[in-house]
């Protein structure tokens, strides 16, 4: 049996799943030291079904802990900072174009050196040993343990970065070193910065996974742990200590996960819906579809995989602005009407009228409306029937739109809908080939994060003149396949779920830049390697 | 005009991605360019090309090389300097100003650190008005201008003089040494006279670029239309005096393929609810797009595909399954259409089976 737990910034969600059951189910809050809240929540599913924790095989967490401290700028290390590319690159120097306050706190010491690859493999500048030892001992000199090592290509060829990696760590045994072509794609600016950004958070990283597992040990549970990540797939507790930004954005892809579980559905839209916005994804195949739009974390541009996801202002504490005075009236002027985007959010227990406070929320107008039963309908001023219904109509064309603006393909979409506020997507949503409220939606996350994979991603230039097309993907498919098991998937239940091909503009031949996924399901204990030993599953 | 201000820098980073019409590559690594040339040395003057001398020497300068490498490997900022400074031994003269040899994409940005450094003007005018995919593919050219002597030079320190007897020999030639230096070098080409520059140059395409980026973003921040701001915007330069939103829909198909080292496909896109299909046709650039089998735009008219809500850019290469964009289009700059320009930059050139047609012909009666 699984446990996935969902660390988000309000509460912390816990289920416990028998196979493909969801057999319990726990909200907590969250608390300050994370840990305790985790425990409480594992406590009281177990206690639910009174089962010993030794029945537990693995333990799944996705939390936003490492994005909020990003955008918070909390609890970050200063990082030495080594770049192999020179004399490429030299007039963008690591840290440009970040915003001046974090350069400040993390920006440690920068050493262009030389080294990288050309797109054709030949060495920009050959390596040097004595430089990097230099760069090692300064950072030693300076107290920065915090090691981020980049270079041009690095994701074709990692050779150099790995050779740097060994010199670092035997001039400087203490360091703890991030390289970039475990942690980004092509685009060597986007990639230093998620390197950058991961090698700040590797001191909050061991912390973090530190008190998840003191509070899996301290309650008997002896399952390995798990950390979800930003693509819906698993990377092991020790991984996520050295990669921590691999997991920033799990928290929507966990939510989208969780409702292809709970209802079997590869393909369609999920909502979630929460007390101030519905977040809106696709599901392709059972994944999240990724953003295609640089992302921004902190001010910082990087390129990780992250869903494409929709975000509009409308929650079940999503206010309505209508003067009162017109509640009653005979019909509604559409112009006198406003929904959102403001809510009154977690507050809503205390403010919406049907909790005894004087705020028009989108749960009193679901009440009302006999959509959802909650509160004491009683407390929902009087409205006109046109104004009620002209009201839902409205929030329902508020959904609609957002679903067309995501929808991929034509004709009507498979609806899920989950979260706390589902029952503000209509059952005749337009657009809509039928809305489906699986049990335990409110837990969406929690599930996700319980029933999530173990994927690979590969990325390579290929050049077809040398290499029959055929052939160069069948051995990236075995690669991709390889790395999958290495990371502890089971081999028999691994697919190939996505494959992009570029061609590369100007260069002869037919070079193709190839990024090609894998997944499968989570081996099973006994098979599985140790999460030391595993694999970096990039 | 003084530019020395990050915001319009970026406003000329994203007009400049616009007018690339899917190529010139993404100018964000430009744009962090210049921004530290302007951290160093301040920023640049703008003039216009009647503010020369006529036997002013101005250097167009740009990138050549695939755009996928060219965000891996990242200039060492001696490039263009050190160019530079041969053209001005090979000429025995003073460079007087540079100037974008293609305004579209990343290339618009391309000279301002050299501008900077030197000192020296950037010229508001370039040699395409947008991006095309090969270097003969310009003014200069079409007008009968030499590109030699140029002079391309690399990150490693390389530098190469190409000497040729005509304009496409000397593309073929720069193509190969670019492919031999890592697949991307910078080209200092067609050596102008100040004379030239007004003559052959397509004036006030830098100002463009950066009033039509200044509109996106006012949009953005008064949360008003940005397509609606950028064909006010375009229409508002006079270069560019006719915009049509072609298409809102979904990429649901995408072909690329790589012909003679040129990135050729096609990109599907299905519009919301009952709107039909478009098809735009691409060798690096859009080439022309068609709906339900009629041609909407051709080139040279520019035709961009840009994410529908942000009205962000999207070059050929970024392109994926699943975006959400608007096709929009623009009238090329009216050198472009000449007869001369054409048998260029042309459908024909392109081996398209079309006469040019003009947007604003192809479109009567569609409204703006």
């Amino acid at each position: 049996m699984r446990i996935g737990v969902d660390v988000g910034g309000t509460n912390t969600d816990a289920v416990l799943i028998d196979g493909r059951r969801v057999v319990a189910s726990t909200k907590q809050p969250t608390t300050a030291d994370v840990s305790s809240g985790v425990a409480a929540a594992i406590t009281a599913i177990l206690g639910q079904v009174s089962l010993s924790p030794t029945a537990i095989t693995s333990v799944m967490i996705g939390t936003t802990h490492f994005t909020n401290a990003l955008v918070e700028r909390a609890h970050l290390d200063r990082v030495g900072i080594l770049r192999l590319a020179s004399p490429s690159g030299e007039a963008l120097p690591p840290l440009t174009g970040w915003p001046a306050a974090l350069v400040d706190q993390i920006g440690g010491t920068l050493f262009l050196l030389p080294g990288g690859y050309e797109v054709d493999g030949r060495e920009i500048s050959p390596f040097d040993a004595a430089k990097v030892r230099d760069a090692a001992s300064a950072c030693r000199d300076q107290g920065i343990t915090s090691i981020a090592i980049s270079s041009a290509f690095a994701p074709i060829n990692a050779a150099m970065e790995e050779q740097a990696a060994a010199i670092v760590q035997a001039e400087y045994p203490e360091a703890r070193i991030s390289l970039s072509h475990a942690i980004g794609r092509l685009g060597l600016i986007e990639r230093e910065n998620g390197t950058i950004l991961n090698a700040a958070l590797t001191t909050l990283a061991g912390h973090v996974v530190t008190s998840f597992e003191r509070a899996l040990r301290d309650l008997g549970l002896n399952a390995p742990l798990y950390i979800s990540q930003n693509d819906g797939t698993l990377i092991s507790a020790a991984h996520a200590a050295r990669y921590p930004v691999m997991t920033i954005g799990s928290g929507p892809t966990n939510s989208m996960r969780g409702a292809a579980f709970l209802t079997g559905v590869q393909d369609g839209i999920v909502m979630d819906v929460g007390g101030t916005t519905c977040d809106i994804g696709v599901l392709v195949n059972g994944f999240p579809r990724e953003s295609s739009i640089a992302v921004d974390i902190g001010g910082v541009r990087t390129n990780f995989r992250m869903p494409d996801i929709l975000a509009i202002g409308l929650g079940g504490g999503t206010r309505i602005h209508l003067d009162p005075a017109l509640y009653p009236a005979e019909r509604l002027d559409p112009a006198s009407l406003t929904v959102g985007p403001d809510s009154v959010g977690y507050r809503i227990t205390s403010e919406a009228y049907l909790f005894g406070g004087a705020t028009l929320t989108t749960s009193d107008i679901a009440v009302a409306a006999g959509k959802a039963s909650f509160g004491d309908p009683s407390r929902i001023p009087p409205l006109s029937a046109p104004v009620r219904d002209g009201i839902w109509t409205r929030i329902q064309a508020m959904l609609a739109d957002g679903v067309d603006r995501m929808k991929t393909t034509r004709g009507d979409a498979t609806i899920i809908a989950v979260g706390g506020g589902h029952f503000l997507v209509s059952d005749s949503l337009k657009g809509a080939a039928q809305v489906i409220r699986p049990p335990h939606a409110d837990v969406a996350n929690a599930v996700g994060a319980a029933i999530a994979q173990i994927g690979a991603q590969i990325e390579q230039i290929v050049d077809y003149a040398t290499t029959p097309r055929d052939t160069a993907l069948a051995r990236l498919r075995e690669e991709a396949t390889a790395r999958v098991v290495a990371a502890g998937g089971a081999a028999d239940t691994i697919e190939i779920v996505d494959m992009e091909e570029v061609f590369l503009s100007y260069l002869p031949g037919r070079s193709a830049q190839v990024r090609m996924k894998a997944v499968g399901d989570l081996a099973s204990p006994a098979t599985a390697p140790a999460p030391a030993e595993v694999q970096h599953a990039h | 005009m003084r530019i020395d201000d990050r915001a319009t820098l970026a406003d000329l980073a994203c007009g400049a991605a616009f007018l690339g019409s899917g190529g010139g590559g993404d100018p964000y690594y430009s744009l962090l360019l210049a921004e530290a040339a302007f951290a160093r040395s301040g920023g640049f003057d703008l003039i216009a090309a009647s503010d020369l001398d006529d036997d002013a020497l101005v250097a167009p300068c740009g990138w050549i090389g695939a755009p996928t490498v060219s965000v891996e490997k990242l200039p060492n900022g001696r490039e263009t300097v050190t160019a530079l400074r041969r053209l001005e031994q090979l000429t025995g003269r003073k460079i007087a100003a540079v100037m974008p040899v293609e305004i579209g994409g990343g290339n618009g940005l391309a000279p301002f650190i050299a501008a900077a450094e030197l000192g020296v003007p950037v010229v508001d005018a370039d040699g395409m008005g947008r991006a095309f995919p090969e270097s003969q593919m310009v003014t200069f050219n079409m007008r009968g201008l030499s590109a030699c002597p140029s002079v391309l030079t690399a990150a490693c320190g390389s530098l190469a003089v190409i000497e040729t007897q005509d304009n496409l020999t000397h593309e073929r030639v720069a193509r190969g040494l670019s492919v031999a230096l890592g697949g991307i070098a910078h080209m200092v080409e067609y050596p102008l006279t100040g004379a030239q520059a007004k003559r052959d140059a397509i004036q006030g395409s830098v100002t463009s670029a950066i009033a039509i980026g200044a509109a996106i973003r006012h949009a953005r921040a008064a949360r008003r239309d940005p397509f609606t701001a950028l064909a006010d915007a375009l229409k508002a330069t006079g270069l560019y005096p006719h915009c049509q939103t072609l298409f809102d829909g979904k990429i649901v198909d995408l072909e690329r393929e790589t012909k003679g080292g040129f990135s050729i496909g096609k990109v599907i896109i299905d519009g919301f609810g009952d709107g039909g299909r478009m098809e735009v046709l691409f060798q690096n650039e859009n080439l022309v797009a068609r709906q339900d089998g009629k041609v909407r735009a051709m080139v040279p008219d520019l035709i961009t595909i840009m994410d529908r809500e942000t009205a962000d850019t999207i070059t050929t290469e970024r392109l994926k399954y699943g975006q959400r964009v608007k096709v929009i289009a623009a009238a090329a700059p009216a050198m472009l259409r000449e007869p001369a320009a054409l048998a260029v930059v042309g459908p024909a050139a392109f081996g398209l089976g079309h006469d040019f047609t003009p947007i604003e012909r192809l479109n009567q009666g569609e409204g703006a």
